[in-house]
């Protein structure tokens, strides 16, 4: 495929799937893809991961460094997300500056994790208003095939859990990377389930074509069975049914979900 | 790691890592491991990581770069943020745009581009894991995912590094494939790339200081090291296929 | 045969075929002065003084005459743009269409084609810039309506044909299915088991390069379906012939 035009035929196609119940890999319109989570896979970060969601592939890695504090918030480290669409991964990404799509999976994979204050930053702080840790989490997916939110939260939730942090001397100002031994302070962990609206169904975990068969999508990120982050994307509207269906069916996600990255 | 000069490089014929100055690390070859790209392949020397993915030949955009003769062979080397030891920025600095030019220039050697006027062939090397000689590493597997993808090539493109390592006295000695600590720390880095078939050297760039004799003794020492590297190349790509031939 | 490689040798780019100037490089081989080489990841193949090398992967090239489903994805005011799953994009002039005239002032080409349809069509032109222009207009060449389309890599579509069209008959009698196989690597399905036709699609792409498939495809359609289809003739598959040969037609170089 050179576009992202999908023919007439296979948007049909995928429409009566869903509605039969059966789509054209064989899921129900509640299932996830098979799932598998390697953690450890970079040796040059302090935590790594890489996330299988059927065909979509990402890899997180976490980087921890020393800074100094906003002005504003003289006593709280740094904790960001970012997320690189790299040209590598699929035919429509393009190299140059990160596109809307791009910035928009980063902002909410950043924001369930922060929202749901997963780290505490103040617990980041190494002397106030001088240094405070700064953690970078970077994902960047290896193959996409659709629903590089829940992957991309999973494979960064899963990058921070197997983090280790650096050392840091006050007097010296030297940072040390050997022998990280501490994990990183975390306080809880958030998952995602995204769905998309085909016909007036919602079908979870989206394959990318079913991404283009879609009318409006909506993301749950989900802590302790609590809704910690919502995104809703596409032109289409939803229904308040709809919604109302997502978010239980969310929370009922998350509990698999988070199995994987216990 | 890597803040302070070691005392030695190599001591008693024996360099950091236990290798042999001849000696390339341990090299792994996957192919197919972006399923989305028309070629794909991971190219690992020890601790170097770096995945080449092919999209095309497909349309060129922006316009004014297409060639109405031939395909424009574009290449994109980029690090990961967690690649190396202090976090990077993300997306291709000035260090990464020249290492992309030269890549694309050895690979537009090989690549037949007159069949396919105004296309774009685009190849992506992304560095997973940095632990020196990325882009050498980053250049074979971007050899074996164009032939992935079909794409008309002359021949595969063998790429190595080589460079002078110091003793325990400061004396000089030539070894191939650097590691990190060779490549901070070295007397000389020479990133190289062959067309064995050809015959042709298709990169070649330096720092350092080395003297004639020392560059010619570690050209061969690579050339040789490279044949190695060559006969893998062809068995990773055959062994995609191999069960159906005779 | 030469003293370099043999028939159906698996070969990478680079690769000496022949030396000496008694061999002429087809497709996938090129002269390198007195040699020849491989360009491509492939099965080597003489045909005569010929030697090529059938790539193993690979977009297709537009040919004239190919038999292709595009895909539309732009229409313009006499013209419409199509995603042949190619190397190049396609472009069908108002006036191929249809066999009727289309008026241009009158209609509006999106009732003709929309974007997103499926159209069965021929690779009528490809210029010195490859430009490619295809027609609607011939037998057999339309719009579909309903069904399925599969997308295989185009370097399988030979063994997808088989020889003589053997292997899509094959599918055909066992599904019962409608089939149209278009150069370009897109095939489609329609009627009958659509879903075992597709499934056997995807097995020969993925053992395209396997000796002795067709046995092994009548055996799978066979089981899969529950049929047995008696065989009075003897199979349309020459023993003879070297397998990895089955082009549709030749190539002219």
């Amino acid at each position: 495929m050179i576009s992202e035009i999908i023919s007439n035929l296979e948007l049909s196609e995928i429409r009566d799937a869903v509605e039969a119940n059966k789509r054209l890999d064989g899921r129900k319109n509640d299932e996830f893809r098979d799932i598998k989570i390697e953690t450890g896979v970079i040796a040059k970060a302090e935590g790594s991961a890489v996330v299988t969601m059927g065909k979509s592939k990402v890899i997180a890695g976490v980087k921890i460094s020393v800074g100094t504090p906003f002005n504003d918030r003289p006593n709280e480290g740094v904790l960001m997300v970012n997320a690189e669409l790299s040209p590598m991964a699929h035919n429509t990404f393009e190299a140059g500056r990160p596109g809307e799509v791009a910035v928009e999976l980063a902002r909410v994979v950043d924001r369930s994790i922060r929202e749901a204050g997963v780290m505490d930053t103040k617990k980041l702080c190494i002397e106030a208003g001088e240094a405070v840790w700064i953690v970078n989490i970077d994902f960047y997916p290896l193959n996409a095939d659709g629903n590089l939110f829940d992957a991309g939260t999973l494979a960064a939730m899963a990058a921070l859990k197997t983090a280790k942090m650096p050392t840091y001397d006050k007097e010296t100002k030297i940072l040390n990377r050997e022998n990280m031994k501490n994990a990183v302070p975390m306080d809880c962990t958030v998952v995602a389930s995204t769905f998309a609206k085909i016909g007036d169904k919602m079908v979870v975990d989206p394959t990318m074509h079913e991404e283009y068969a879609s009318v409006a999508r909506l993301t749950v990120g989900i802590r302790d069975g609590n809704i910690v982050a919502l995104q809703k994307g596409g032109n289409g509207g939803l229904t308040s049914e709809q919604i109302d269906d997502a978010l239980t069916r969310a929370i009922k996600h998350s509990k698999n979900l988070l199995k994987h990255i216990k | 790691m890597g803040d302070e000069k070691p005392k030695f490089l190599i001591k008693g014929g024996k360099r950091l890592d236990g290798r042999k100055p001849e000696d390339v690390r341990p090299i792994q070859i996957k192919m197919g491991v972006v399923p989305n790209a028309d070629g794909s392949a991971e190219v690992i020397f020890g601790k170097t990581r770096v995945i080449a993915t092919v999209y095309g030949p497909r349309e060129l955009h922006p316009r004014h770069q297409v060639i109405n003769e031939r395909a424009r062979v574009r290449v994109r080397y980029d690090m990961m943020t967690f690649s190396v030891e202090d976090r990077k920025r993300p997306g291709p600095g000035r260090r990464e745009t020249e290492i992309s030019k030269v890549l694309a220039e050895a690979l537009t050697r090989v690549v037949i581009t007159e069949k396919y006027p105004t296309r774009a062939i685009d190849v992506f090397v992304t560095v997973v894991q940095a632990d020196a000689s990325t882009r050498v590493a980053g250049l074979n597997a971007a050899s074996l995912a164009l032939a992935d993808a079909g794409i008309p090539m002359r021949d595969l493109v063998v790429s190595l590094s080589f460079g002078k390592s110091y003793d325990e006295k400061g004396q000089g000695h030539m070894v191939v494939d650097l590691e990190k600590e060779e490549d901070n720390w070295g007397m000389g880095d020479i990133a190289y790339a062959v067309a064995p078939a050809l015959g042709e050297v298709l990169l070649l760039q330096m720092d350092g200081d080395v003297t004639l004799e020392e560059f010619k003794k570690g050209k061969t020492m690579a050339d040789k090291a490279a044949l190695e590297i060559y006969e893998m190349q062809k068995r990773a790509l055959k062994a995609r296929y191999e069960e159906g031939s005779k | 045969m030469s003293e370099n490689v043999e028939n159906r040798q698996l070969v990478v780019p680079g690769k000496i075929l022949a030396k000496g100037m008694e061999f002429l490089p087809g497709d996938g081989a090129y002269r390198d002065q007195d040699e020849i080489r491989a360009s491509v990841l492939g099965l080597v193949n003489f045909k005569g003084r010929a030697i090529k090398v059938i790539p193993l992967n690979g977009k297709y090239l537009p040919k004239r005459d190919d038999p292709v489903i595009g895909i539309i994805t732009e229409v313009g005011y006499n013209s419409w743009n199509l995603d042949i799953n190619a190397t190049y994009t396609a472009r069908m002039l108002v006036g191929d269409a249809s066999d009727r005239y289309i008026d241009t002032n009158r209609h509006k080409l999106a009732s003709v084609f929309g974007v997103g349809d499926a159209v069965i069509c021929q690779i009528k032109k490809v210029d010195e810039n490859m430009a490619v222009f295809v027609t609607a207009r011939g037998p057999g060449l339309r719009k579909v309506h309903d069904g399925k389309l599969v997308y295989v890599n185009a370097a399988k579509i030979p063994r997808i044909i088989g020889k003589g069209a053997s292997m899509v008959k094959m599918i055909k009698e066992y599904t019962e299915t409608r089939m149209f196989v278009g150069q370009n690597g897109i095939v489609w399905i329609q009627g009958g088991n659509e879903e075992l036709a597709e499934k056997a699609v995807l097995k020969i792409e993925a053992e395209a390069h396997l000796v002795g498939l067709t046995d092994k495809m009548e055996q799978f359609l066979s089981k899969e379906s529950g049929k047995t289809i008696n065989r009075d003739e003897p199979k349309p598959e020459p023993e003879a012939v070297a397998e990895g040969t089955e082009e549709k037609k030749e190539e002219g170089e």
